[in-house]
């Protein structure tokens, strides 16, 4: 039975775990940036803090992924449940480059162009939502396309604390010593990966500023 | 402190400093002890060379900075006891490299102060036209466009319309006409002259341009190691004898002298 065979008739299955897949990192993703961006604004705005959060996201970034699937496992509420655990685990993943290009973003922001919002009498928050947030959504949106690309793949292995996706195959392939299976895992995995690089690829340089 | 005054005077300070000194954090004086003030409707232009502590000092006018010790006082209030939101409002700012913001249109750009005080949308309207023609722009095939879409006077022009577009009675300008080639340069100053006459306001220019402070200055304030060391009407500046001022000037006669010099090369190839 060839691989061509093999996706013709399991393909009902490989969909399943492709969707949950997507779910999990999906799910990861939005909570991801709805942390991230926040504590990256942070980082920018407090040096002081910054020494904090960086270190703390850079810390669970060295984790090995199977160890810190292990590791969440008896926290209270997280580990009751394989999904909750697995989507807790990519989004510590995904925070360092979301965090660190949010804050680099607004960095990047040209000195005249703040001053001379400062100079407007714009309050703080006004120049953070209209200026800072604006010219530097493409820096952020760099740092999701890395983040998501990165997530995809480790999320193959939240099949190992039994969250589903496409890592079941991979693993079951892997027991069985099955070449098939293990590629019905990786090759939807590897294209996701490819699909969503391109589309936030396509977005970010959308959202790219004209430099004056 | 002097109690400030219950209503402000045609003839009172609309800007003063008392005895104000800005250091950094680390200690060194940028400012040491400026003194002086300015009244409705004047012109200074703090002339000296960089590091002088010229936009230091403008800055302590719109609070972008709190002065370490001293009083500057906007219509006789101090300056720490305006809110700076307000205080800015109050004065347009412009700056050498403009800081035209890149995401939004010349409409946009120019809108933004009066759109933060909530104007009407007709009103905006007819207030960026009024801007437009106002800074020489008056083709509104400029309206649509990005900053970077721009010359580099255009841009400027834009600074000043968007500095203006609340109708600020004090203007803050540092080194306005820095970033432009000398001709685009000498255009835009000339026009600002006519721009000054018609619009009446107090203005506090920082260059270290000396032709530049004779064409626009009621006054010129020398600065030197962040003390005022003169201040004194242009007239008074091109007859003063002191040696600074005098270096100024001599910079000023190099560039006739060259002039002429060319003048009668050219009368005497003919």
């Amino acid at each position: 039975m060839n691989l061509v065979e093999y996706f013709a008739r399991h393909h009902g299955e490989i969909l399943r775990a492709t969707l949950e897949h997507i779910w999990l990192v999906g799910a990861a993703m939005l909570l991801a940036i709805a942390v991230g961006v926040p504590l990256g604004i942070v980082v920018a705005r407090r040096p002081f803090l910054s020494k904090f959060i960086l270190g703390g996201a850079n810390i669970a970034e060295t984790i090995p992924s199977l160890a810190l699937f292990g590791f969440l496992l008896p926290v209270p509420w997280l580990g009751a449940r394989a999904e909750r655990l697995a989507v807790a685990a990519l989004l510590l993943y995904a925070l360092l480059p979301i965090i660190r290009n949010t804050a680099a973003g607004i960095a990047g922001v040209n000195k005249s162009v703040r001053e001379a919002a400062r100079g407007m009498g714009m309050t703080d928050s006004q120049i953070l939502w209209r200026v800072e947030l604006p010219l530097s959504f493409s820096t952020m949106i760099a740092g999701i396309r890395v983040a998501t690309v990165l997530t995809i793949g480790v999320a193959t292995i939240a099949a190992a604390i039994g969250a589903g996706g496409l890592g079941e195959f991979i693993f079951r392939g892997l027991a069985m010593v099955n070449d098939q299976l293990i590629l019905a895992g990786a090759i939807p995995a590897a294209l996701l990966a490819i699909a969503a690089d391109l589309l936030l690829g396509i977005l970010e340089k959308r959202l790219r500023p004209v430099r004056a | 402190m002097a109690s400030p005054p219950d209503s402000v005077q045609p003839s009172a300070p609309v800007v003063e400093f008392r005895g104000v000194t800005y250091s950094v954090p680390e200690g060194r004086a940028i400012l040491d002890g400026l003194t002086f003030f300015l009244c409705r409707g004047e012109t200074l232009v703090l002339l000296g060379r960089s590091g002088a502590g010229k936009s230091t000092a403008l800055r302590l006018i719109n609070r972008m900075i709190d002065p370490t010790s001293g009083d500057v006082l906007v219509e006789g209030r101090a300056t720490r006891e305006w809110n700076p939101i307000e205080l800015r409002r109050h004065m347009g700012y412009v700056i050498q490299d403009v800081g035209l913001f890149p995401h939004y249109t010349v409409e946009q750009n120019i809108a933004l102060v009066p759109r933060l005080q909530k104007w009407s949308g007709e009103k905006i309207k007819a207030r960026v036209k009024e801007l437009l023609e106002l800074v020489g722009l008056e083709h509104f095939e400029y309206l649509d466009r990005y900053p970077h879409e721009l010359s580099g006077g255009q841009r400027q022009r834009v600074g000043f319309a968007r500095a203006l577009a609340a109708d600020p009675p004090v203007l803050l300008m540092d080194e306005p006409f820095g970033a432009l080639d000398p001709i685009t340069r000498g255009e835009l100053q000339g026009e600002f002259v006519d721009l000054q006459k018609r619009l009446g306001k107090t203005i506090v220019i920082v260059t270290h341009d000396v032709g530049e402070a004779l064409l626009l200055a009621t006054r010129i304030g020398v600065m030197e190691d962040g003390k005022l060391s003169k201040l004194v009407s242009p007239h008074e500046f091109v007859s003063a004898t002191d040696p600074l001022a005098k270096a100024y000037l001599s910079n000023l006669r190099m560039y006739e002298a060259a002039e002429h010099r060319a003048e009668s090369s050219t009368e005497a190839a003919q």
